[in-house]
């Protein structure tokens, strides 16, 4: 009834082409906005901050960088732990070096750098395909964690191998370190979410995008109708590299603020960004938000589940969330395999008949 | 003979050893990818999965106990008796054709005709349940595994090899029998698929999947006989490894260092996986043993990714997979 695209007229080539053709869609993406800047600062506190919206956001920009290489490129990365890495300690080195730098370049330096370590560990991907590339990015992600854990310049010589963020400030609000408050933490990383999936969006359905996807969908064929398969491979790992490095950056400075990089950047971490984007649906910047959103809340509800409602020991709660993860992750590829943004466009179509199914 | 030179060859002959081990792991996933195109990462958690079931059977653990005890607040975690090693061994691997029908009927008969990166992904997933099931059902603690295999320092290498370098090498037992068994293993799988009926009919479905199913043989059939000889490998390096380090998570991560030792080899040559294994095993170990030290140590991790990046921008197929033809 409300959400169709008959009667919203379009007077220019800007409106024709905009991102959201359909009026509701455009009034629920002010809402999300209005209520992500204007409520959730103001209701947020420590214990949401740190359970679920921090590390929402995070993943969800580590998921916008893997879906821009598998689900829009189509090349299947396991290395996403070992470039999130590289992000942190990029900035733990610039944070250190630099006291006067404010956080916002550190971060996205952080991001450039990782950028140019999976350009060079992308290079192997115009000769390796498929699961080849896929053990292949293994390479990445064990070297640069042995790297950063054998490598004493990185960790700046610390006795314990661990890397903590010292406090950095920007408007004279602390974004990082023990002082830093809930509500600035999440508008910093709220601010990356935005701006990066703004540009994601708008670069996947611009000339690269298609690019992408046509390497994706058959890259030979691709190659024939004059695609470059350097320049496209290479960007996409470029930019997925950049948007995992700042998500890597932002795990370390803002959220964890001390790491040790096996446990937190370890293959674990990997698979776990490449279950949110199957969940959530590969080649959708929508799925990346609903698949880190889904991985986020999952193991707190079940551990609030089986620990709070049924009292039980916290470590079946951990066992459950493996089975049911992994039960899910094969209903998904089964069922849907392009996960939870492919049921949201069937919800839409739904939504353009409604209630007139006829 | 310079001391430096000896050192080096006991490393590469405990190399060679531990190529052996994860030889074995690859040969799983190599059955299971020649018959059905799957390639399996689940196979490094169906050996730890195999392993904690053949520890609870032989120890007479209940499984699930635990959950029963949080559901019903029960106290009970064995049920009294102990299983011998040998019926342990043999109820494990009725275990393992369980789960391999399971895995065919609920999982894979649905994604027949995927691509082989959504089957891939799919398997990571089987890895992640069977994980959960196998710690639900037999807990996450660290098991000792005791199968009667012979431990220790192999007396009578080291004294021979005194007698001739004037030092003694050190190799264990247990990986000489690891060795032993896996070459059994390997001969067994070979005239199985030469021989057996069933072999034959598993090899026509590696080589064609249409063709095979024209002339009447039961993909399902031949599939679910595929990860059952799979759970059987992935019992025999989990009773290995095992062994040699307990049974614990550690042992699915052999998963991953199985992957590169199936770059080199090839993914559809047994031959492969054994030499690929072998190569890696000793390839690491020197590797350590020479630049290791220089560089801060711990390279075991990383080398063989590494080596196999190496090697596959070079030769994309692996050392005995068949070339890559690719058509529009």
């Amino acid at each position: 009834m409300f959400y169709r695209e008959a009667g919203d007229f379009k007077t220019s080539y800007t409106d024709d082409n905009q991102t959201f053709p359909i009026a509701f869609d455009r009034y629920r993406y002010y809402i999300v906005l209005v209520i992500g800047l204007g409520i959730i600062p103001f209701i947020i506190n420590d214990y949401w901050a740190n359970s679920i919206l921090l590390p929402f956001l995070i993943y969800a920009i580590a998921a916008i960088g893997l879906n821009i290489l598998t689900g829009y490129c189509g090349q299947v990365s396991l290395g996403t732990g070992g470039f999130m890495a590289v992000g942190a300690f990029t900035s733990y080195k610039l944070m250190t070096a630099f006291p006067w730098m404010d956080m916002v370049t550190i971060t996205l330096l952080s991001g450039f750098m990782t950028a140019m370590v999976g350009v060079a560990f992308g290079l192997p991907s115009l000769r390796i395909k498929g699961f080849y590339l896929a053990v292949a990015t293994l390479a990445a992600q064990f070297f640069l964690v042995w790297l950063f854990n054998k490598v004493p310049w990185f960790f700046n010589y610390s006795a314990s191998g661990q890397i903590s963020a010292p406090e950095r400030t920007l408007f004279g609000l602390a974004i990082t370190g023990p002082n830093a408050e809930a509500p600035v933490k999440y508008l910093f990383c709220f601010a990356f979410v935005f701006v990066l999936a703004w540009i994601a969006r708008n670069l996947t359905r611009g000339s690269i995008g298609r690019q992408w996807m046509a390497i994706r969908d058959m890259d030979i064929a691709a190659e024939i109708i004059g695609v470059n398969p350097l320049k496209a491979k290479l960007t996409a790992f470029a930019v997925s590299s950049f948007y995992v490095g700042v998500a890597g950056a932002l795990l370390f400075t803002v959220y964890l603020g001390a790491v040790e990089v096996g446990a937190s950047y370890g293959i674990q971490r990997s698979f776990l960004i490449l279950f949110m984007i199957i969940i959530g649906g590969l080649g959708s910047i929508f799925g990346s938000f609903a698949g880190a959103a889904f991985m986020v809340i999952l193991p707190v509800a079940l551990r609030n589940f089986f620990a709070g409602t049924l009292g039980w020991d916290p470590a079946l709660a951990t066992h459950f969330e493996f089975v049911i993860v992994g039960a899910l992750i094969m209903f998904f590829l089964i069922v849907e395999p392009h996960g939870l943004a492919r049921l949201w466009a069937l919800a839409k179509e739904k939504l353009r008949l409604w209630p007139f199914p006829h | 003979m310079p001391d430096q030179l000896i050192f080096a060859m006991e490393v590469t002959l405990n190399g060679l050893l531990n190529g052996v081990m994860y030889a074995l792991v690859a040969l799983g996933f190599v059955l299971i990818f020649k018959a059905s195109g799957i390639f399996n990462y689940a196979q490094g958690v169906m050996a730890l999965f195999a392993a904690m079931t053949l520890v609870g059977i032989q120890q007479g653990r209940v499984p699930f106990g635990h959950l029963i005890n949080e559901i019903f607040g029960t106290d009970i975690h064995y049920f009294g008796w102990e299983v011998p090693a040998l019926a342990a061994i043999l109820l494990t691997v009725l275990v393992m054709m369980g789960f391999a029908v399971l895995v065919q009927k609920f999982v894979f008969r649905h994604l027949v005709g995927q691509e082989p990166i959504i089957l891939f992904m799919a398997t990571i997933g089987l890895a992640y349940f069977l994980e959960g099931v196998s710690d639900l059902m037999w807990g996450s603690e660290i098991r000792n595994m005791d199968v009667g295999l012979p431990q220790g320092i192999n007396d009578a290498i080291d004294a021979a090899t005194f007698e001739i370098f004037g030092y003694g090498f050190f190799i264990d037992n247990l990986d000489i029998s690891a060795a032993i068994i896996a070459a059994i293993l390997v001969g067994g799988l070979i005239a199985f698929a030469q021989y057996t009926k069933q072999g034959r009919a598993m090899r026509a479905v590696a080589d064609d999947h249409q063709a095979a199913l024209s002339v009447g043989i039961k993909l399902n059939y031949v599939w679910v006989l595929v990860w059952s000889l799979a759970g059987i490998v992935a019992l025999v390096a989990g009773i290995m490894w095992g062994s040699k380090s307990g049974v614990q998570f550690s042992l699915s991560l052999i998963a991953l260092k199985a992957l590169p030792v199936l770059m080199l080899g090839g993914f559809t040559s047994i031959p492969g996986a054994i030499v690929g294994g072998l190569i890696i095993g000793v390839g690491e170990a020197l590797f350590e043993f020479s630049i290791g030290p220089m560089i801060g140590g711990a390279t075991e991790n990383w080398f063989a990714y590494v080596l196999a990046l190496v090697f596959l921008v070079f030769r994309p197929q692996g050392l005995f997979g068949e070339k890559i033809i690719e058509r529009v």
